[in-house]
């Protein structure tokens, strides 16, 4: 079943809390040169998206493989950003510190960080250019600055994948576009996922784009046809459109085809 | 009268080992405790030990090891049930705490006789630390600076990130049962020198100071552990040259002094401290 490029694949996954159905018969497929942003409204569950491909939440039918394996057992391939909303600024962590919780799945109990583990730490810290932040402490950085240690502890395992969950939530406007540039440099190589209520913002720079309100609908280019943006965003598509309508619509052309 | 006199006495010295032996447990699990922000599981397991000291004293069993018995059960009570059964864990936790009170006052009641040190173990009393009981808390400490070396990096994890913890593949909910078994010897350590119900502020006082200097989190283990052995030396000092003053209420309130004396230092000296940046800048 599985093709040759392919690195996440999850069919048919459905599910549902309390009765409730958060996401419905999902079909998804990720490729390890893919750049894919998910998009869709609060609540459309973007978030248990990723969740099911960690193996944090599981499904109630369906399947889900990474790179063959179960998400359980997969998931060491796969990097993870969080969103960080909830970060505690007082906790007492440096950045060096946060970067080498990345290899504690290469690590074991009642072990320390050996070089191998220490040498990955540095050079994902120069990946994202910030190897001289690395004696600061955590609480005292700027939410671009947080975003990228996380990436790089995600990085200090070689994934393949890179799963971000609302990367640019707590970013200014103007650490934005650096922040894009060093993931068009990461993407070389490792397949990149992100999931973001901006839409604006990630069609310009990711290969395709994936809808989801509960319902997932994938398309080959970033440009949205109107029918899936209202099937996604239950609202006229006007509304967002206006917001950066040529970066996000082409010129509105399914019009002049009906 | 020098303030190291008191040290020739035999009773003296058992009761600065007592200190000395908390301290090492109370720095390292109050850090944890702190930063966690699990402080108030801290109360509900201690409070709950003395369950074990009324069911000691009812069973004639050494009261410690009953407590021993309860704040495990405790700890690992309010672990699972706020878990598992998906009650609001600050519910649980004050349940804990209250029936642990109750079920000591219950068997209390229920043994013939009168209770003649039950107030120590309520509210310690260091002096009277027999040698036997250092023993034990050695061996509370030898579980707990033991568990911080072999753990370190897993502890810290799932302190600062527990998902990301759980994605690496860490038994994140063992770890946690394991923090909580962690503060439950820890509260046994600490009986002999504050009591069940003045423990919890042995424990955090001298982390959350600490905190404020540090933003390590072993030199801020290793600053508790000195400030911890800090205030029960001065305590215990204190209530020596002054008969009348007990040593566990004396060792919380220069603990809870030199917490608001840091809040105020602290205060004024950064506030200096921008005032004197202002001052460069115009």
């Amino acid at each position: 079943m599985r093709m040759e490029n392919e690195v996440v694949r999850l069919n048919n996954v459905t599910v549902s809390f309390n009765g409730e159905t958060i996401l419905k018969r999902i079909n998804f497929v990720v490729r390890e040169d893919d750049y894919i942003g998910i998009i869709g409204p609060n609540g459309g569950g973007k978030t248990t998206l990723l969740k099911v491909i960690l193996g944090l939440v599981s499904p109630d039918e369906g399947e889900i493989s990474i790179l063959g394996e179960s998400p359980e057992k997969g998931r060491r391939h796969i990097g993870y950003v969080p969103q960080f909303a909830e970060f505690d600024r007082a906790f007492p962590i440096s950045v060096w510190d946060t970067v080498l919780m990345g290899r504690l799945s290469q690590s074991s109990p009642f072990r320390r960080f050996d070089e191998e583990d220490k040498a990955k730490a540095e050079e994902s810290l120069k990946k994202v250019r910030i190897l001289g932040l690395k004696d600061r402490q955590m609480g005292s950085l700027s939410g671009g600055e947080r975003q990228r240690i996380y990436i790089a502890r995600a990085l200090t395992t070689d994934p393949k994948i890179l799963l971000l969950d609302e990367p640019t939530a707590s970013i200014d406007v103007e650490m934005e576009a650096g922040f894009y540039e060093l993931l068009n440099d990461l993407r070389k190589n490792v397949a990149i996922v992100l999931v973001s209520h901006d839409i604006s913002v990630i069609s310009v720079h990711v290969d395709r784009i994936a809808c989801l309100n509960r319902e997932l609908y994938v398309h080959d280019s970033t440009e949205i046809d109107a029918d899936i943006l209202e099937k996604t965003y239950k609202c006229p598509v006007e509304m967002i459109a206006h917001g950066v309508p040529h970066r996000v619509l082409r010129e509105h052309t399914h019009k002049s085809k009906r | 009268m020098s303030m190291f006199d008191f040290l020739s006495y035999e009773f003296m010295r058992n009761a600065l080992i007592a200190g000395l032996l908390a301290s090492i447990v109370c720095g390292i699990v109050g850090t944890l405790i702190v930063v966690r922000r699990i402080v108030f599981i801290g109360g509900g397991i201690s409070h709950a030990s003395f369950g074990g000291v009324g069911l000691g004293y009812y069973l004639s069993i050494h009261p410690l090891l009953g407590a021993l018995l309860f704040s495990l059960g405790s700890a690992i009570g309010i672990g699972l049930v706020s878990k598992h059964a998906k009650e609001r864990e600050d519910t649980v936790i004050g349940i804990f705490w209250a029936a642990g009170m109750a079920i000591g006052i219950f068997f209390v009641g229920l043994t013939p006789g009168y209770a003649p040190d039950l107030m120590s173990y309520l509210f310690g009393s260091i002096i009277v630390v027999p040698t036997s009981d250092l023993w034990l808390m050695l061996l509370l400490d030898l579980f707990v600076v033991g568990v911080v070396i072999l753990l370190y990096k897993e502890l810290q994890a799932i302190s600062f990130d527990e998902e990301y913890a759980t994605i690496a593949g860490l038994p994140v909910k063992f770890l946690y049962l394991l923090m909580l078994c962690m503060i439950a010897v820890t509260v046994v350590a600490l009986i002999r020198i504050v009591g069940v119900i003045l423990a919890i502020a042995l424990l955090t006082i001298p982390a959350a100071i600490s905190g404020k200097f540090t933003y390590d989190l072993k030199r801020m283990m290793t600053l508790s552990i000195f400030l911890s052995a800090l205030f029960i030396v001065i305590g215990l000092w204190l209530s020596f040259e002054f008969p009348g003053l007990r040593s566990g209420a004396t060792i919380i309130l220069v603990s809870a002094l030199a917490y608001a004396i840091t809040l105020i230092a602290k205060r004024f000296w950064t506030k200096r401290r921008s005032k004197q940046l202002l001052g460069h800048e115009a």
